[in-house]
């Protein structure tokens, strides 16, 4: 095995395991285009809701005295639905990916990425959840894009190193909707919806189309 | 100097290369995991980590999760010496291509 060839390959197919072995690779790049567009439909859908809400039709009369609280929870069920729906079809396309590509969904790596995801995630939960019981609705939105792009920025070492650029714009557009207070849904539209289709759309074309 | 000379004999195989791999990148692996990043049956992955066990460069590690047991392998100090000598033989190995 001793010739400059074959070392080559060697080398590759180090990198190859070291890649494989610490890194969840399989994510794919249409799990982020749908996950986008699961977004932009929550937001159309949130905005009707708000917007009915402001102009007081469609039989929501009856909510005012609540003050606003019956649009809360329904804002929130939204939000959740939209969860929801863009973690399936993540999770859908992805596996299918793995599974094309011989790769297990399940191991050391996907743990780690999983964790390292949920730490920042789960903190933000609770800090936003409690913020919504007081009342402090606000800082809602750029509290949502913040965390989550934190949660990216520390689980991309585990995975596809791009997603931390993801990350970036999400935590970025967080930081600028907090000056930007009310206009939540259009930077959430923005970083959960627009960003996460460029990036779908870029990582499939590098990684995806050809294979 | 003879490039051959440093280049591992026990790193020929690329399944072992593959084991020392993903060990270099992992402070620990279990079995299973490295069964499936190689794609091989038990026991030939068991007789390459023997191997590499025998050499020192590979220590393993019997727990358990719940009930079942739980083996781990990481890369010892030696290994890790090895492995990296390895790579540099490799690499000047490449650099004799131009």
């Amino acid at each position: 095995m001793n010739n400059p060839q074959q070392s080559f390959e060697d080398l590759q197919h180090i990198k190859k395991m070291m890649e494989r072995s610490s890194r969840f690779i399989s994510l794919s790049g249409l799990s982020g285009i749908a996950a986008g567009l699961c977004a932009l439909g929550g937001a159309w859908f949130a905005s009707q809701k708000i917007n009915c809400w402001v102009k007081g039709d469609c039989q929501l009369g009856h909510i005012i005295d609540s003050g606003g609280r019956k649009l809360m929870d329904e804002l929130f069920w939204v939000a959740t639905l939209t969860f929801v729906a863009a973690f399936i079809l993540a999770f859908l396309f992805t596996f299918l990916r793995s599974k094309k590509n011989g790769l297990p969904m399940w191991g050391g790596s996907t743990v780690r990425l999983l964790w390292n995801t949920a730490v920042p995630l789960m903190a933000g939960a609770i800090f936003l959840f409690r913020m919504l019981q007081l009342g402090q609705y606000d800082l809602i939105a750029p509290g949502c894009l913040i965390f989550y792009g934190l949660a990216l920025i520390n689980g991309s070492k585990y995975t596809l190193g791009e997603v931390k650029y993801l990350g970036y714009g999400n935590l970025l557009l967080g930081i600028i909707n907090l000056w930007f207070v009310g206009y939540g849904l259009h930077f959430w539209a923005m970083g959960f919806g627009v960003l996460h289709i460029v990036y779908g759309i870029v990582m499939w074309n590098k990684y995806e189309r050809k294979a | 100097m003879n490039l051959i000379e440093n280049l591992n004999k026990i790193f020929d195989s690329r399944i072992r290369l593959g084991i020392m791999s993903a060990l270099m990148v992992n402070e620990e692996v279990n079995f299973n995991d490295l069964k499936e990043l190689l794609n091989i049956t038990d026991g030939n992955l068991a007789s390459h980590l023997k191997t590499l066990e025998e050499s020192s460069y590979v220590k393993i590690e019997k727990g358990f999760i719940g009930r079942k047991t739980n083996t781990t392998y990481a890369v010892t100090k030696l290994g890790e010496k090895a492995f990296k000598t390895h790579l540099t033989a490799l690499e000047k190995m490449i650099g004799t291509m131009k």
